[in-house]
């Protein structure tokens, strides 16, 4: 009986050894790697500050600069309104982009007669360099608000689509074939089935359309009415204010990489069993 | 015996081909019997199991369960897929009760239902798991539990165990005739392996190469319950091994 027990206990003793032998060697490597990364931002901040000191201001300015420029430019308030008012453009059009890509995505997934007839419009209309469209999308729906916000609409809306549509014609056909071996209706598939299955893809492809929606922010800022974001990059350049133009681009790459990783997170939360055993 | 399942003159051809699966195949399935299929590989076992469930229909011929024809999949049958079929973004508990909130069950008694069903798979405590997180004999108890949970009187079973390795599947087998002993179900068993159709069956149906017809069917000598070590144990089980095999053989060649 003790002789057993000891043995369970060696046993059990072992394992939680071995366990923690694993986890110190996991907590080791992520801390390496965390490491690389803060060294070589640190050193590619180095490079850039030493290597734009030695260059006029006129042409380029060093990372501390632009910090401070962009402290001032906050503190003064000029940098909100100009922001506020692209970020708000840019929410519209990415929201009516998501709506819209989704909706079609779904359809034309869906029904037959509809892929048929509209994928090659699609792929034409996705391979379309959307800038070439802006002179046209001003005629038609103005200088003002709306025509960027169909600018940027135009630049979100086709990831979404397309991975919608791939999504839901990716449905595994054996979980529908389960689906319908328990008598299910065509509308309890779609809640059961159809979009849990698409749910990533739909993700993923905003995702996509967000990277994208911000740079057809800047183009619409660019390209018709010169305002926002633009407004405030094309009064620096011609000032020669280095370091107060890269202020919001700096801010645009942040946010742009800020966004994008949180909809990354969002995507493995939703669908963790397609990132199970990368751990292991 | 009442015949709960009757494949009459069934035929059904492969999609636009004019191979067919298989072909004039007529058997009875018995009334709480189990039947294991067994036939070479690619002869049409798992296009018969979906014939029989309605989700395929057959090409000539009838498939009647309690004498009626079978034209979709009906509420008396549930199916146990060879890939276990689980929907990945529900949990165990839900998974199992998705038959029964299909069939309109109200909530509470589907709780009550789930949990019997997971008691009797052995997976109480796993309710609130997703399947990735379970191991493969786990998930496919679920995908058991899931086709129980229904009460259905015919279990469709779809070379479940396949896909797991040895000691699972044996494991599972056991459970498996323990689990029929407190609910007697009609088992229609496709499987590859001779072993289990001779451990689990009390009828094993040899079919014959594409395109399939019964080439022979066998009364499995041990009554039930039974174990499946003593079964393997029995030294005519060798015998009979080797009558199911030689029947195959000449099927392959």
């Amino acid at each position: 009986m003790n002789a057993a027990a000891s043995v369970a206990d060696t046993a059990s003793a072992q394992q939680r050894a071995v366990r923690e032998a694993a986890s110190r060697l996991r907590r080791r490597r992520r801390f390496h790697d965390a490491l690389v990364r803060v060294v070589s931002v640190c050193a590619v901040l180095a490079i850039w500050e030493v290597g734009a000191r030695a260059i006029s201001p006129l042409l380029f300015a060093p990372p501390s600069r632009i910090a401070v420029a962009g402290v001032a430019m906050i503190a003064s308030g000029e940098l909100w309104p100009y922001l506020s008012l692209s970020f708000r453009v840019a929410a519209i059009g990415m929201l009516l982009g998501t709506i819209v890509g989704i909706a079609a995505g779904v359809l034309i997934a869906r029904v037959r007669l509809l892929d048929l007839s509209l994928e090659p419009f699609v792929i034409a209309l996705y391979s379309t360099p959307m800038v070439a469209l802006i002179p046209l999308v001003v005629i038609w729906a103005g200088f003002g608000d709306s025509g960027k916000i169909v600018v940027i609409f135009l630049f979100a809306v086709f990831p979404v689509l397309l991975n919608t549509y791939q999504g839901v014609r990716g449905v595994d056909p054996r979980l529908l074939e389960v689906a319908r071996s328990f008598r299910t209706s065509e509308r309890a598939l779609w809640g059961d089935v159809i979009l849990p299955s698409a749910l990533p893809f739909i993700v993923a492809g905003m995702r996509l359309a967000l990277g994208r929606a911000l740079i057809g922010m800047v183009i619409a800022d660019l390209y018709t009415s010169v305002s926002g974001i633009g407004y405030l990059i094309v009064r620096y350049a011609q000032n020669l204010q280095i370091d107060r133009l890269l202020v919001p681009v700096v801010i645009l790459s942040l946010t742009g990489v800020t966004l994008v990783q949180a909809l990354r997170w969002v995507e493995t939360r939703i669908a963790p069993w397609q990132f199970a055993g990368h751990d292991e | 015996m009442k015949a709960k399942i009757r494949i009459d003159n069934a035929c059904r051809m492969f999609v636009g081909g004019t191979v067919s699966a298989f072909e004039g195949l007529s058997f009875d399935v018995y009334d709480n019997e189990i039947l294991c299929i067994v036939g070479p590989s690619g002869c049409g076992k798992t296009t018969l199991l979906r014939c029989i469930d309605g989700l395929v229909p057959l090409s000539a011929g009838r498939i009647l369960l309690d004498g009626s024809p079978v034209t979709a999949p009906p509420s008396r049958m549930a199916v146990v897929f060879q890939h276990f079929g689980l929907f990945p973004w529900k949990t165990v508990e839900a998974n199992v009760a998705y038959g029964l909130r299909l069939g309109g069950v109200s909530r509470s008694d589907a709780t009550a239902r789930v949990r019997r069903a997971l008691t009797l798979v052995g997976l109480e405590t796993f309710a609130g798991y997703y399947p990735y997180q379970l191991s493969g004999g786990m998930q496919q108890r679920v995908g058991l539990a899931r086709a129980l949970a229904i009460d259905p009187d015919v279990l469709l079973m779809d070379e479940p165990f396949a896909a797991l390795d040895a000691q699972t599947r044996e494991i599972l087998q056991e459970e498996m005739l323990r689990i029929l002993e407190q609910e007697r179900k009609t088992i229609v068993f496709v499987t590859h392996s001779i072993d289990e159709a001779l451990v689990l069956g009390d009828r094993v149906i040899v079919l014959t190469a594409r395109p399939a017809r019964v080439r022979a069917v066998l009364t499995v000598p041990y009554a039930r319950p039974r174990s499946v070590a003593a079964v393997r144990a029995d030294p005519a089980f060798g015998a009979l091994r080797s009558q199911v095999w030689d029947l195959l053989r000449q099927e392959l060649q």
